[in-house]
């Protein structure tokens, strides 16, 4: 059965990491939908793939990732006990004062931030779950939406199990 | 099923040597880490890109450096040196052509997990990314084919870089690591100390095995009726044919090879069905429909060896011993798996098994292996041209030592090697199993012969096979490395036109090669020897001067162009559809 699963590796942080671990995905014709790295210590870095496919094949890369002489650690999300967050900024097109404020008070109920204003549009910053962002966007595109800036998923396992996200 | 999700590695200490901090260059940074490695001999050429470490070796007496012809052969006579020998085998090329060049060597090793080192020149670090003369990106280009590569970028980097290259290529599942090295890192001078340690996470060179595991799998094997034994290319690596031998033995249990496990069973065993699969023997494929436990050991279950994967293991309980969890569930699902080396896999397998002692009788199991190998041998296609390849290959092997080693080329001279050409020695059968690499067997011929050079070793080819690297005919009269070559010369691309006669009709598309060259003098031109054989008579006594002469010795033996192998399994169908053709 073809699923969305989250891939959590830590790898040496070091040129042609990115190259390797993606060379193996593609060999797969896996598409990686989302993926963030960023520097864990001067020496590692965290990289979250979501990747959608069978799972035994999936289970088979991430066998094959592990054998990768720079990949740390490698495993699979339970994705019912994982944080997920992305973060997206959002360039909205303002026509007049009126729309101004509508688009700012949307913006406060979703718990997001203006963090640029000027004459014919603002940015909006939100983070949150995909889906959560999905709703946002949806929701400004009825004002015009200029530009959108996804980061794509970062995820962490809970400690203790809790339900949903 | 084998938990997959998490995969924290060990870090493991490597070089930990008192030694002294020396000016050196990067290129005599690298020749002194090799003959720390104990490297005895390097298979090259040199180019614009590496001419700072031959000129350092030119004073170096440590290593033998052999002047190839092609640098795909320097890759393969390494992978022979390394299969026959056991040691990591080391080739070297320019940048460029020479390192594209070695790229089909490199995957053929990488797919029969061959420990091999290959290190090739680059153009200066400030000169790579612009397109400079005889620049190419071979870190990115052998990404997908090497274990792992590694390009240092100071002198100082180099013998860390060394060490590690070794340490990964023979270590856990083996295979081929690049060092990829650039020009001014060979000319630069640094401080150069051999001592350091590095962290590996990703290898781990023996799991630890669960003990419950091996009882419950013990267990199912004592209580098998028809157990079966399928030995790959590990149980060679892993130097596990005793290990392997003991437990068929105890449990009465035939033992049928992969083409890289030919020769970790010998094949005068009583309990030996020589190999399995596309093809394999009648009484491999025939039995292991009949088998009710599959004892799988150090195999991938290659699509030659599995034919369709379904109806393989259909009825079939499969353990599956290996040291790359990679592999467990990939091809073939395994009912059970241990992730380990295959020796102590083995060893600890047969202690368990000896402790608990009880089985079934198996006498009835027994009675029909014999019987089945003994159809094996009747059934057998009716004989084309004037020589009969299986029955040369037989007469062959009396000819030749216990344990002479032969390799093969890629086709139906393989195949024929594989089902005819009985081995009784790990190490002694040297083929391109996985990457089916055609030019392959020559090379390596002249690399098993530098890595045994008081055994005979000859090389079992096609004209197709032969043609693609004769050229290092040079090499072994140069260097003095005498080995026989077998040419079934058929005048086409065999196997293809055995594919294209049985399935597509007699349509013979592209597979006539005519009646050139003349091998002969070709061998001769070379300053080789060339025999031209169209008798069995004539075979034996060529074979006797062959293994006398001390240089190479070409036999062009003249066989049918319409001889098939059989038996054999269509491609993509299960092993029921086996073809005998007798």
């Amino acid at each position: 059965m073809e699923r969305e699963e989250i891939i959590e590796a830590i790898v040496e942080h070091r040129p042609g990491v990115l190259f390797r671990v993606s060379n193996l995905i593609r060999r797969r014709n896996f598409n990686i939908e989302t993926i963030t790295v960023g520097r864990v210590n001067h020496e590692t870095a965290r990289m979250t793939m979501t990747i959608k496919g069978e799972r035994e094949i999936i289970d088979q890369v991430i066998n094959q990732l592990s054998k990768l002489m720079e990949v740390i650690k490698v495993r699979k999300l339970n994705q019912k006990n994982t944080v997920k967050r992305e973060l997206a900024l959002i360039k909205v097109k303002v026509n007049d004062n009126l729309s101004r404020s509508d688009i700012i008070h949307c913006i406060d109920v979703f718990r997001g931030q203006v963090v640029d204003v000027s004459s014919k549009s603002l940015i909006a910053e939100i983070t949150g779950t995909p889906d959560k962002i999905n709703a946002f966007i949806q929701l400004l595109s009825s004002y015009g939406i200029k530009e959108v800036a996804r980061t794509g998923i970062t995820a962490m396992e809970r400690d203790r199990k809790l339900g949903g996200s | 099923m084998e938990k997959v999700q998490r995969t924290w590695r060990r870090i493991v200490k490597l070089f930990e040597v008192n030694s002294i901090v020396e000016e050196l260059t990067g290129a005599e940074a690298l020749v002194k880490a090799l003959i720390r490695e104990r490297v005895e001999v390097i298979f090259g050429i040199p180019g614009g890109a590496t001419i700072p470490i031959y000129d350092y070796l030119y004073d170096v007496d440590e290593i033998r450096h052999i002047l190839v012809r092609h640098e795909q052969c320097a890759a393969h006579m390494a992978d022979g040196y390394a299969r026959a020998s056991g040691k990591t085998g080391v080739c070297m090329a320019t940048s460029g052509p020479g390192a594209t060049n070695l790229v089909t060597g490199i995957a053929t090793a990488y797919m029969d997990s061959t420990p091999i080192v290959a290190i090739t020149g680059q153009v200066p670090t400030s000169m790579i990314g612009k397109d400079a003369f005889q620049e190419t990106d071979i870190i990115g280009i052998t990404a997908s084919i090497t274990k792992h590569n590694i390009q240092p970028v100071k002198p100082e980097e180099v013998p860390l870089a060394v060490r590690k290259a070794f340490y990964i290529a023979s270590t856990s599942r083996p295979g081929p690591v690049l060092i990829d090295m650039p020009k001014d890192v060979q000319i630069k001078k640094g401080k150069i100390s051999f001592e350091g340690e590095i962290r590996l996470h990703s290898l781990c060179s023996n799991p630890k095995v669960d003990e419950k595991k091996v009882e419950s799998i013990s267990r199912i094997l004592l209580n098998a009726e028809t157990p079966f034994i399928l030995a790959g290319g590990g149980v060679i690596k892993a130097n596990a044919s005793r290990e392997l031998m003991k437990i068929s033995e105890f449990l009465r249990a035939p033992v049928a090879t992969t083409f890289m496990g030919k020769g970790g069973f010998p094949e005068n065993h009583e309990l030996s069905l020589g190999p399995i699969g596309m093809h394999g023997t009648y009484a491999a494929n025939r039995l292991i429909r009949e088998a009710d436990v599959l004892l799988a050991v150090g195999v991938r279950f290659s699509d030659r060896t599995t034919g369709e994967t379904e109806s393989f293991s259909s009825n079939l309980e499969i353990i599956h011993v290996d040291i790359d969890r990679a592999e467990i569930n990939k091809n073939v699902r395994a009912d059970h798996s241990l992730l380990t080396d295959v020796k102590t896999g083995l060893d600890m397998l047969y202690r368990k098994l000896r402790g608990i002692g009880s089985q079934k009788n198996r006498k009835k199991w027994v009675k029909r292996v014999s019987e089945m190998k003994e159809n094996s041998e009747r059934i057998q296609a009716p004989p084309i041209g004037k020589i009969n390849p299986p029955r040369l290959l037989k007469l062959l092997r009396k000819l030749l030592p216990e344990k002479a080693i032969v390799t093969t080329e890629v086709g139906q001279n393989q195949a024929w090697a594989a089902l005819y050409f009985k081995v009784y020695h790990p190490r002694t059968f040297i083929t391109s199993g996985g990457l089916g690499t055609m030019g392959f067997g020559f090379p390596a011929a002249l690399g098993a012969k530098v890595a045994k050079p008081n055994e005979p070793v000859v090389d079992i080819a096609g004209d197709g096979s032969f043609l693609m690297t004769c050229q290092e005919l040079a090499t072994s009269v140069r260097e003095e490395i005498p080995v026989v070559v077998v040419i079934f010369n058929n005048r086409v691309l065999g196997m293809v036109a055995q594919w294209q006669r049985l399935f597509y009709g007699r349509r013979y598309s592209q597979v006539n090669l005519g009646e050139t060259p003349d091998f002969v003098k070709l061998a001769k031109a070379f300053g080789a020897e060339g025999i031209r054989v169209e008798t069995y008579e004539d075979f034996k006594e060529a074979v006797k001067e062959g293994l006398r002469n001390n240089v190479t010795t070409v036999l062009d033996v003249i066989i049918s162009p319409e001889e098939n192998v059989f038996p054999m399994v269509p491609p993509g169908k299960s092993l029921d559809d086996m073809i005998t053709g007798g």
